[in-house]
């Protein structure tokens, strides 16, 4: 899938550097999102993905380099404006991060209740949790706890939720992992339709190369902290380089 | 690693708690005041806390009473002083027994629940969702469960104080023929209100310690289920210590100010 280069930028990193005491985990690591696009960032284990998508919500602080979200810094802002930017964002946890001690409805209902008024979400409540989990095809599982749903479901409703305040930005932090082969398929042909429905644009930190080949405009491959290697998943499948080989050619 | 440099590194750890659980302590007070504020969750706790624990306490304090007056009982026979017994059980479960023990059961109870439950929590990255979605995870969880805890304790002290003293004037019943009236009485006729007021301030800080140190050990659990275990069974441990500590300040302070 390759994306028209006439949009603008929803999202820019410039130099982002993160160390732990001497693991130095990113190292001026580079990345701009455009409107409407899937952006994966591909990686080994250790290569810093977690990290980088952290620093974007503000979970880490980065030791320097900037992160722009639709035009803010979140470096610099305050705590209330940091909230306020993150209803723009949705964030799919890898291990979905349901609460368990709530029901699915009360999972939905909870980023509503603190943000409805200020985002003029007009809409009762009820229609919205209904609407976002008919999305993924769970309005059966409403009343249900987390541990009464399957991995697939809970990466379902974890969805369903990191999208009930309509964001313009996802994060998908390892979609796919845990899941059976054709659970996977199903998630990410949930990712891309929602893309489709709601013109969302998606980072996608991932390992599952058969997930960047399907849902990917563009893949940024992050070695050693830094982008290594840049390209369609065209490009760099065909590539030489023995690093970016090791991912695509089993 | 020479015995020495051991020591000087656990003293070193043991102090970087003590300051880190003070700008815990810091935090809850700077947020406790500030908008949102979380009623609802706060009256979810105050109800799991007070309600769920009631049992507990009921039958541990009514046990204590049980068991306080059949052991003294001997003892005060032997000295001719068996009238005394009802001051005696009053004041000593009123002022002491009652608070600490409830205290000490609470901690088990009430601290290692908040120390798993958070520490689950952010191992299974349920806060750092919470965050990401623009609530403010320490104000929800941490703010409103310190706060259950210290309402509650002086709620849950005084009921097992009331079952403990029942208890035992069960036992003055039935072993020295005293009525419950008479019982009852004579217990509220020792008690002063120098006995009740330190008793019930105290109670106060004994439910801020146990949520205090439930909710800092869960919230900055290590990864894994290990962590989780350990944040449930240190919050116990530290609250049980710290427990002590503050009762011995309360009595020392209420010495001053009471001359009890």
């Amino acid at each position: 899938m390759k994306l028209k280069k006439n949009i603008t930028s929803v999202l820019e990193i410039k130099d982002l550097r993160k160390n732990f005491g001497n693991n130095h985990v990113l190292n001026g690591f580079n990345l701009q999102l455009f409107e409407g696009e899937n952006l994966v960032v591909m990686g080994k284990s250790g290569s810093g993905k977690s990290v980088m998508i952290k620093c974007l919500v503000g979970l880490m602080q980065a030791d320097s380099g900037s992160i722009q979200i639709k035009g803010q810094d979140i470096t610099i802002l305050g705590q209330i404006e940091l909230d306020l930017l993150r209803t723009e964002i949705g964030f799919l946890f890898q291990g979905s991060a349901l609460y368990d001690s709530m029901t699915v409805r009360e999972n939905l209902e909870f980023p509503l209740r603190r943000h409805k008024d200020k985002l003029n979400m007009t809409r009762r409540t009820e229609a919205l949790v209904i609407e976002a989990l008919e999305n993924v095809g769970l309005a059966h599982a409403i009343d249900l706890m987390p541990s009464e749903l399957s991995g697939g479901m809970q990466r379902r409703v974890a969805l369903a939720r990191a999208l009930i305040l309509k964001p313009k930005i996802i994060l998908y932090d390892e979609p796919t992992t845990g899941l059976d082969p054709i659970t996977s398929k199903e998630i990410i042909e949930l990712m891309r339709s929602i893309q489709k429905k709601y013109g969302t644009s998606s980072l996608i930190i991932t390992h599952d190369v058969d997930c960047a080949r399907v849902i990917s405009n563009r893949i940024i491959l992050l070695v050693d902290g830094i982008n290594y290697a840049e390209g369609t998943y065209q490009e760099l499948s065909q590539s030489n380089d023995p690093q970016v080989k090791a991912f695509f050619k089993h | 690693m020479t015995q020495s440099l051991r020591i000087v590194e656990r003293t070193k750890a043991f102090f970087t708690e003590i300051g880190d659980l003070s700008y815990f302590s810091g935090r809850f007070f700077k947020e406790v005041f500030t908008r949102p504020f979380e009623f609802q969750e706060l009256l979810r706790q105050c109800y799991n806390m007070g309600n769920r624990s009631l049992l507990l306490v009921g039958v541990t304090g009514f046990i204590l009473g049980l068991v306080f007056t059949l052991q003294s009982r001997p003892t005060l026979m032997e000295f001719g002083a068996e009238s005394w017994m009802p001051s005696m059980v009053g004041i000593s479960i009123v002022r002491e027994i009652g608070p600490v023990i409830t205290a000490l059961i609470c901690a088990g109870r009430i601290g290692s629940g908040i120390g798993a439950e958070l520490g689950s929590m952010r191992v299974t990255e349920q806060i750092d969702a919470m965050e990401v979605s623009g609530t403010n995870p320490f104000k929800y969880l941490v703010v409103t469960r310190i706060t259950a805890t210290t309402l509650m304790l002086p709620i849950l002290i005084i009921f097992g104080d009331a079952i403990a003293l029942f208890g035992s004037a069960i036992i003055e019943n039935l072993k020295g023929a005293v009525s419950y009236q008479l019982y009852f009485n004579q217990v509220f006729d020792a008690i002063k209100y120098s006995d009740i007021i330190p008793a019930t301030v105290k109670s106060f800080f004994f439910g801020y310690a146990i949520g205090l140190v439930g909710c800092y050990k869960g919230y900055y659990c290590k990864k894994g289920t290990a962590g989780v275990g350990e944040a449930s069974n240190s919050a116990v441990v530290y609250t049980s210590m710290l427990l002590f500590v503050i009762d011995f300040v309360a009595v020392f302070l209420a010495d001053i100010f009471f001359e009890i």
